[in-house]
């Protein structure tokens, strides 16, 4: 049997979509261990997921606070160290605002909350968290916010997502999803773990979420 | 000591909040060329010499994101 890695999904007041997330990880081959945002240090894992919600009632801007939880400093110590780091919604909200990721998230354009599946194209598969998918292949997943309109500047190489189409929060030049320099750090507005079996409309969130259990696996120091 | 902190849209930046104030005031009858929406932060603190470049700190760390918002300080008595 494949060794399972273990997989940090950070806890923040006001996040929703932790336990998701950790359900999605663990039925795909990852031990998920949920960390409490008052935590400074991470326990022993190969990866870390900051989850979608609200954290911190999405006071001043959204993400804004969730960046000076001590976990959010252990994370940031994390990436530095070439870590792999994945933030959905929220969690990439929050990457962005502690300057982990380029750019910020702004309102919808449409200031409504989209909340529906979205066509999205792989636009690079040379990175941790898209590895399973084909360059340039189209992804089904769905987006859940009301601010998620990715706004910034950055080489088109950053780029792992873009929405497909439609353009469904009116980010700058279709961006879902972008990676740093470095490429272990990626977020995107999309929620794979809710796309994670066919039954729920699509299959396809599972893709990055197996693409980044195969990085951490590779990273277990010793295979049991 | 009391400071208060402004906090825009930078100019050029869509601001979609303004927008939509702007349409619902034309619905109420006061059409208007442009809306934008800030948010105003009021502080209260101890007086203190170095005040103003640590307010200035404030704006560039936590109240306003510089990528896309400007801001204005205003010290009380200054």
């Amino acid at each position: 049997m494949e060794a399972r890695p273990s997989i940090a999904v950070l806890t923040f007041p006001g996040s929703n979509d932790d336990r998701d997330a950790a359900w999605a990880l663990g039925s795909l081959g990852a031990e998920p261990v949920l960390v409490w945002h008052g935590d400074g240090e991470l326990p022993d894992v190969q990866a870390v997921v900051l989850p979608g919600g609200f954290s911190y009632g999405d006071y001043l801007r959204c993400g804004a606070i969730a960046r000076f939880a001590p976990a959010t400093a252990a994370v940031k110590r994390f990436a530095d160290e070439g870590g792999l780091v994945l933030g959905i919604c929220n969690g990439f909200q929050i990457l962005c605002e502690a300057g982990l990721l380029p750019g910020v998230l702004r309102p919808n354009r449409s200031l409504q909350f989209v909340c529906r599946d979205v066509p999205l194209a792989v636009e690079r598969n040379d990175v941790p968290f898209t590895a399973r998918c084909e360059q340039g292949q189209r992804l089904t997943i769905p987006v859940k916010c009301g601010e998620g309109a990715w706004y910034g500047e950055l080489p088109d190489e950053q780029v792992v997502l873009r929405y497909a189409g439609e353009n469904p929060t009116g980010a700058l030049d279709g961006v879902a999803g972008v990676c740093n320099e470095a490429g272990n750090v990626m977020g995107l507005m999309p929620h794979p773990e809710h796309a994670v079996d066919p039954l729920l409309g699509s299959g396809d969130g599972a893709l990055v979420l197996a693409s980044l259990i195969d990085a951490a696996r590779e990273r277990l120091a010793v295979p049991h | 000591m009391k400071a208060t902190v402004t906090v825009r849209p930078k100019e050029g930046i869509l601001d979609p909040q303004g927008e939509a104030v702007r349409t619902a005031l034309d619905h109420l009858g006061f059409p208007v060329e442009e809306a934008r929406v800030g948010r105003v932060i009021d502080l209260t603190f101890e007086s203190r010499e170095d005040a103003r470049a640590e307010l200035e700190r404030m704006c560039q760390e936590l109240l306003a994101n510089p990528l896309i918002e400007s801001y204005e300080i205003v010290v009380d008595g200054s």
